[in-house]
């Protein structure tokens, strides 16, 4: 597929990699401490990323404005993760650097991130651990009183932080914590329960959003000399997932239908570490965290369609075919290699469990080498967890795991400055497409989230609102913004009138099974043109069919779940065309018809080291692709290989 | 298995609410029980009737969204789980469930079982935070803390804010809440400087909310699924009676 020319200005600054951000900053225009308090920010999202953004905002003087789906921003879908965050402070002396967390990073990606940004994000990481130790994040301690870590997936050092299985809980809390400092201040104006509904853009540049109150079912308009989209990832397009429930594309869907670019959307990762499927009622996916193997050893029977039970089936017909593949990195090799590994077994029919869709993640050797209280103390929670919903005593017999998507690295596109092709719109966190290529590590979207809401975004938005006049800045009762709610008005209205058939669970469990099976773990050209038609089938039932009860002027949550999946049903279409359209396997990306000899990706990277860009041109017609060719200056692409 | 389930109804806080029954069949013991109220909802929709509206977001027992008193018991009879964590082979087949939401003066009903609980926040906003801005911090381990202490610290900060311990309470006093959050600071060295202020200030902030006073009757621990101990309020008692004296 050509190049469509249109400039992306990725703005990399110039000079040595080790220099660009220090140069950066050092060039980027400010707003003086005085003016800061004339500007108006708006900010959706409170998860790690806003959370951290808006709060920073604040202390530094700015009018900041949040929004969050949640009665709290302290119930963001960040409170979920479990395991941990990377950092490379190297307190274990194990040879851990800023050079080697940005290599592994980059090279955890399949070399399709943008080099500067992820060497920038590697920089900055050691002042999160150190931000966050100060606002009294309990991060896990050795007896002597500083801080421990352990390992992660991709990574041959120990650099992850954690707060026992609930570090992104304790992460948020304390982003939440500096927000309540700045609300009690009067420098952020919090709306929870208000869900964002359209970006609003005047003369190009992005300048406010409409709003709908989740509560009285308010339409509003807010206005800001700049919108930042902190809104997480879209992985609940594929219903079920490891997300909040309430996770969704709206805010970035919207924002592409207003012209942002969005970047890569086909790069969604599966997690190989999650409790398999039960039942057709299921709601959505747990994962076990992947710092379990660090220390679980993933097997399956050696023979096809061996029912003993786990602990009869004896050492010599095990295989442990992680680390028979990938010796070097073994049980903690990458997460798009370990969920191919695991689908590639099950589809051998080695699977385990009902249906046959499951691996075993097996402590047993763990629990003879550090005793069952060592394992209970690192995990315990996890295997409560476990237990709670399979019913099953995971010290006794090995936990059943399965891939389930996780996490999606695309996202709407964004320049070093995480601004995205429309000024003022900038883009943080799982939202943005731009440090994890087309796979992340483990532990790395905290990082990231908070990286950009503590220590980026808070320098690179003043050299945008330098540029601008508060004085000039828009009003909400101005056109631009009354058309935009007027659209939305209409939208809702439209959804209630339909009155069909079929409930909004249906279409989205009907789209998220076509996005599995066609665009999930493989991939292939005749499976992904068979996905674009058929999620266009299925969205034009949708307007004519579903079933939306209730009104528009109270809490309504079919109303809120029908415009998500809305949004689903043409996103869709897009993760699919954008997979159709990249034509090599690399990361989470798996084309059946680009594989080396034993079935690992084969990338191309004379046609495709770039980001796709895609840009909306109306509704039915096909969107448009451009590219941002990635540069590589320090580092040269090579086989990622993990064996 | 079939259940049959009584669910509190009501439109808004002004409308007075009341209990519908309704039926489910063929339902898996494996199902938890929000995936239960998901099946409700889609029966009560193809029905052409108003589905139950409900809190709840990670389904795994750690955003705090979800709340229900089950048969009376906040999050109901599961130990240590919240009301997503809360699975049907917990019931018999044939049982009738009662389903209302978390109620308490100070958490005004919004709909059906949803109810505002931005108290909390307000708590939270009075002190429950240290002040330190972004790029001020030192290295993490120049300020060495003990394992225990940090330990202890995460014991408390382990509390996902869901109101249970409010709810299950016969004054509806939110002292264990308060004192989790309290401690999880005031247990830290980087806490120490703010520590008198923020005691008042959050005790302060619990009382004006409304929540009742707390005659320590232990219902709150019993009821919270992070099973955040009642020795914490016994902290606040301390930390609040030095504040005062400390204090003004
Ligand atoms: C189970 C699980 C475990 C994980 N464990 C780890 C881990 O151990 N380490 C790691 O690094 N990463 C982990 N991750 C990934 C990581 O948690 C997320 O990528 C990250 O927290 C995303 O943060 P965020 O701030 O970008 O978005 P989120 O935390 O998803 O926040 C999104 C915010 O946007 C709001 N929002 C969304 N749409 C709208 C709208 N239209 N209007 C208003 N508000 C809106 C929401 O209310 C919310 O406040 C895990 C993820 C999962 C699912
Ligand atoms: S839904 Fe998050 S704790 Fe129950």
């Amino acid at each position: 597929m050509g190049a469509v020319n249109m400039e992306l200005k990725s703005q990399i600054p110039p000079g040595p990699l080790a220099q660009k951000w220090e140069r950066h900053k050092a060039n980027l225009r400010l707003v003086s401490p005085g003016n800061k308090r004339k500007y108006e920010i708006i900010v959706v999202g409170t998860g790690l990323a806003g959370g951290s953004a808006a709060a920073t905002l604040a202390e530094l003087g700015y009018n900041v404005k949040s929004f969050c789906i949640q009665d709290s921003p302290r119930r963001a879908h960040s409170v979920a993760a479990q395991g941990g965050i990377n950092a490379a402070k190297n307190y274990q002396n194990d040879g851990d650097s800023v050079e080697r967390l940005f290599y592994d990073t980059l090279k955890g990606g399949d070399f399709r991130a943008r080099e500067a940004n992820v060497y920038r994000l590697a920089e900055v990481s050691a002042n999160i651990i150190d931000q966050c130790v100060a606002m009294g994040v309990p991060f896990a301690r050795e007896y002597g009183g500083t801080l421990t870590n352990r390992s992660f997936g991709g990574a041959q050092v120990s650099r992850t932080f954690y707060a026992r299985g609930q570090t992104g809980q304790q992460l948020l809390l304390g982003c939440y914590s500096a927000m309540c400092r700045q609300i009690a201040a009067g420098q952020i104006k919090m709306y929870p329960r208000t869900e964002m509904l359209d970006l609003v853009v005047v003369n190009g540049h992005a300048k406010g959003i409409v709003t709908r109150n989740l509560i009285t079912g308010k339409i509003e308009s807010h206005a800001a000399d700049a919108v930042v989209l902190a809104t997480g990832g879209y992985g609940n397009a594929y219903y079920l997932s490891t997300s909040g429930r309430g996770s969704n594309a709206t805010a970035i869907w919207r924002a592409y239908r207003r012209g942002a670019f969005f970047a890569n959307p086909c790069f969604t990762q599966i997690h190989p570490t999650c409790i398999p499927v039960s039942g057709d009622y299921q709601s959505k996916l747990t994962l076990m965290s992947e710092s379990l193997r660090n220390d679980g050893r993933v097997w399956v029977p050696k023979k096809k369609g061996d029912t003993r039970p786990p602990n009869e089936i004896p050492e010599d017909e095990r295989d442990y075919y992680l680390e028979r593949k990938y010796p070097s990195y073994g049980n903690l090799a990458p997460r798009d290699i370990a969920s191919r590994a695991a689908k590639e077994v099950c589809d051998e029919g080695r699977g385990v469990g009902p249906g046959g869709l499951g691996v075993y993640l097996d402590f047993r050797d763990a629990i003879r080498r550090l005793g069952r209280k060592r394992v209970e103390e690192r995990y315990g929670n996890l295997f409560d967890m476990y237990h709670e919903i399979t019913g099953e005593n995971a010290y006794e017999t090995p936990m059943r795991i399965y891939p389930a998507i996780h996490y999606t690295m695309g996202g709407l596109w964004v320049d070093y400055n995480l601004m995205s092709n429309l000024p003022g719109l900038f883009v943080i966190g799982e939202a943005n497409f731009s440090d994890h290529g087309a796979n992340r590590l483990g532990a790395s979207a905290l990082m990231q989230g908070l990286a950009d809401g503590y220590f980026i975004l808070p320098y690179t938005i003043g050299n945008y609102l330098a540029t601008q006049k508060p004085d000039q800045r828009p009003k909400p009762d101005q056109p631009e913004f009354r058309a935009a709610e007027q659209q939305v008005r209409e939208r809702v209205k439209k959804l209630l009138a339909i009155r069909g058939r079929k409930t909004v669970t249906e279409f989205h469990k009907q789209v998220g099974k076509i996005l599995w099976d066609y665009c999930g773990m493989t991939r292939s050209r005749q499976g992904l043109e068979r996905a674009i038609q058929l999620i266009g089938e299925l969205r034009e039932e949708f307007w004519e069919n579903v079933n939306v009860p209730g009104s528009d002027e109270d809490l309504n949550q079919s109303l809120e779940r029908a415009g998500r999946v809305a949004d689903y049903l043409e996103l869709g279409e897009l993760i699919a065309r954008d997979a159709l359209t990249r034509e090599e396997s690399c990361g989470c990306h798996f084309r059946v018809e680009y594989q080396t000899p034993d079935h690992e990706c084969l990338r191309n990277d004379r046609d495709f080291a770039h980001v796709a860009c895609w840009e909306f041109t109306g509704d039915g017609n096909t969107p448009v692709r451009h590219i941002e060719p990635l540069i590589f200056e320090a580092v040269q692409p090579t086989e990622r290989s993990y064996k | 298995m079939n259940l049959t389930l009584r669910v509190w109804r009501q439109a808004n806080r002004h409308e007075p609410g009341h209990f519908e029954e309704y039926y489910l069949r063929d339902l898996n013991p494996n199902m938890s029980f929000l995936e239960m109220l998901d099946v409700l909802n889609e029966q009560l929709t193809r029905e052409g009737r108003e589905p139950v509206a409900f809190d709840h977001d990670c389904r795994e027992g750690i955003c705090g969204s979800c709340g229900l008193v089950i048969n009376g018991e906040p999050h109901g009879p599961g130990y240590r789980v919240t009301t997503c964590q809360t699975y049907l082979r917990a019931f018999r087949d044939g049982d009738t469930i009662t389903v209302e939401p978390f109620r308490a003066a100070a958490f005004p009903l919004i709909k059906d079982l949803v109810v505002d609980r931005s108290a909390f926040d307000r708590i939270m906003q009075a002190g429950g935070f240290i002040s330190v801005n972004a790029g001020s911090a030192p290295d993490a381990n120049a300020i060495l803390i003990p394992k225990d202490v940090a330990d202890k610290a995460m014991d408390a900060a382990q509390c996902i804010g869901c109101g249970a311990c409010v709810a299950a309470c016969k004054n509806a006093s939110a002292m264990l809440f308060v004192a989790a959050k309290v401690s999880h600071l005031n247990l830290l060295p980087q806490g120490q400087p703010e520590k008198t202020r923020r005691t008042l200030a959050m005790v302060q902030q619990m009382d004006a909310e409304g929540f009742g006073a707390c005659t320590v009757t232990g219902s709150c621990e019993a009821a919270c699924p992070k099973g955040i101990s009642l020795n914490f309020i016994a902290k606040l008692n301390r930390d609040y009676l030095s504040a005062l004296l400390l204090g003004k």
